[in-house]
């Protein structure tokens, strides 16, 4: 049993470790010793990549569009799920279904009729394009988990805070949001690295070097130093830096939000 | 100037506490709903509903010229090279969601099954299973290239040192190895995915189910064969979902690991290639054509939308049965 556990976790941790080693060396290094350890840590190479491709940018953008798309998702989606899951009227459920589908629509099959629209609001070639659409195709799933969250609520809450006096917005902004903050964390968790690691949607709307996302900079990169082999493992471990130390930190969240909304259980 | 009366100002300004609550509260619902509403409807729905419509016309450029009918369909099944093109891609597809299940997901419940005891370190073990997850698909296609290089890899390099020298070979390049060699490359990112997801399952199990098969003198394969397979199927219903929706969506790993073409000599082609070079690039040559790469989404959404139907058709049968 032990056996095979370790067994895989060497299978996905030494990649990761030959990445780290191999951006510490120089290329011939790693073409003449792979398995060995540096000679001499090579630091040089971090260096070499942040000065010569455009890593702060894809950075800074990357971070734009992730941080902009969950306001936006979270923003939009917390009302919604507010209204479906605490108020009873006619077309709640429809509507509840309406949201529900969009979660297994695959919606860059939709590339072609967005590409198009996004021309035509003279979007194409903005940042702007890339968070409208991670905005709303993230707003299923969070719909759908804030609506059972809200619905676990007691609704003695709202009563209590109704006779307080308190408006429908005074009551979702100050008696339930504090409620249901770790739901709201669990849609972030689950939404955002999907944004991050995004490829597609850029590789369509983005031209400019200046506009790329981290994802889609990688591959200029990687075209322009094609046989620099410390340098491309420096920058494929400066990519995955991030993500990564936000993982080892916060691991127990991310599989708990992965778990509970691919379970469909709130 | 007219001067308002004084009782018409305390009027008015009253006016909105005396619309009825009903009213009010009709309106604060509209309220709440109407930008995730909104921006659900313009980015997401009608966009996926338009590019259904697209397939029905033919397309200049990206100019919509007229009414097509089904012609878009019949030139992707009949016209070369579409109709080669797509029988390859889409028998690299199913091939992709079948080996993906057998390994990925079999190698995830396997995982699951061994975490699920009281194993030592089962939440460390977790964590790093689930690792690569996170990472950008477009580091890991990165990252294995290098890794599969023919020449200065270090696969081959550690199969020669291991003695093995005659199994080396350009794993990307042979087109007899190249869509296995991604499969496997994308099982290793995925494999942790399957495993939480029948952990959670197996976990879920109330504990007295064991305990008594095991006072009955069950083994372990009995009650993993009698009560936790069984008891697993939604688990396993929502795996094959989105192991078959990942297959026929795939993208990412082939474009950065083989190009845009599914080198070599479309060895490694899926319709998500197909699809985007019919709508941006072009098939071999020739222009984008967006009437083609319309009619393959409408064929790839129909193909999802029919296997996860029948899937959520499937688990609600069971739910109502338990």
């Amino acid at each position: 049993m032990q056996a095979l556990l370790v067994a895989n976790s060497l299978v996905v941790l030494l990649p990761m470790l030959f990445m780290l080693l191999s951006s510490l060396k120089t290329t011939r290094e790693i073409f003449q010793q792979p398995f060995a350890l540096p000679a001499v840590l090579r630091w040089q190479n971090y260096a070499d990549v942040w000065g010569a491709a455009h890593f702060a940018l894809y950075f800074r953008n990357s971070l734009v569009v992730a941080v902009a798309s969950m306001v936006l998702i979270l923003l939009a989606g917390t009302p919604a799920a507010y209204a479906l899951g605490r108020y009873r009227f006619r077309g709640n459920d429809l509507i509840f279904l309406y949201f529900l589908t969009g979660i297994m629509v695959p919606i860059r099959l939709a590339i072609i009729p967005l590409f198009i629209m996004m021309r035509d609001l003279r979007l194409l070639d903005t940042l702007w394009s890339l968070i409208l659409v991670y905005a709303a195709s993230g707003l299923p799933s969070a719909v759908f988990i804030l609506t059972g969250f809200f619905r676990t609520l007691p609704q003695d809450l709202d009563n209590a805070a109704r006779i307080d006096g308190a408006g429908e917005l005074g009551i979702l902004v100050r008696v339930l949001l504090p409620l249901v903050r770790p739901a709201l964390a669990i849609v972030t968790v689950y939404n955002i690295i999907p944004i991050w690691n995004d490829f597609f949607f850029p590789l369509v709307f983005i031209h400019q070097d200046r506009l790329k996302t981290l994802p889609l900079g990688l591959t200029v990169f990687f075209g322009e130093f094609q046989t620099n082999w410390g340098l491309l493992f420096a920058g494929l471990t400066l990519a995955a830096a991030p993500v990564l130390a936000l993982y080892v930190v916060l691991s127990q969240q991310f599989i708990q939000g992965c778990r509970r909304s691919v379970t469909l259980s709130p | 100037m007219v001067r308002p009366l004084p009782g018409a100002v305390s009027a008015a300004r009253r006016v909105p506490n005396r619309l009825p609550y009903h009213t009010v509260r009709a309106l604060w619902i509209a309220a709440f709903l109407a930008p995730a509403l909104i921006l659900f409807t313009a980015v997401v729905a009608y966009p996926v509903l338009s590019a259904m419509a697209y397939s029905l016309y033919r397309w200049d450029g990206i100019v919509r010229a007229g009414w097509a009918g089904l012609a878009n369909f019949r030139r992707l099944l009949t016209q070369y090279p579409y109709s080669e093109r797509m029988l390859v891609a889409f028998g690299h597809n199913v091939w992709t969601f079948a080996l993906t299940m057998v390994v990925q997901n079999g190698f995830g419940l396997l995982f699951a099954v061994l975490l699920a005891g009281r194993t030592w370190g089962a939440r460390v073990y977790r964590a790093i299973f689930f690792m690569p997850v996170v990472l950008s698909l477009v580091i890991v296609g990165f990252l294995w290239e290098l890794f599969l290089n023919p020449i200065w890899g270090p696969l081959n390099k550690l199969l020669a040192l291991a003695g093995l020298g005659a199994l080396t070979r350009p794993w990307l390049g042979d087109p007899h190895t190249a869509l296995v060699a991604l499969i496997l490359v994308n099982a290793w990112r995925w494999v942790g995915f399957p495993t939480i997801v029948f952990l959670a399952g197996i976990q879920a199990i109330p504990e007295e189910y064991l305990e008594a098969a095991r006072l009955d003198g069950a083994g372990a394969g009995a009650i993993f064969r009698r009560i936790v397979v069984p008891l697993l199927a939604p688990q396993v219903n929502i795996i094959v979902i989105l192991t078959f929706i990942g297959a026929f969506n795939w993208f990412e790993l082939p474009y950065i690991m083989q190009g845009v073409t599914g080198e070599p000599f479309h060895a490694t082609d899926v319709l998500g290639l197909l699809f985007y070079r019919a709508a941006f690039g072009a098939v071999d040559t020739g222009n984008p054509d967006v009437g083609v790469g319309s009619a393959i989404a409408v064929v790839m959404f129909a193909l999802i939308l029919a296997t996860s139907g029948l899937g959520a058709l499937y688990l609600r049968r069971r739910e109502v049965e338990a």
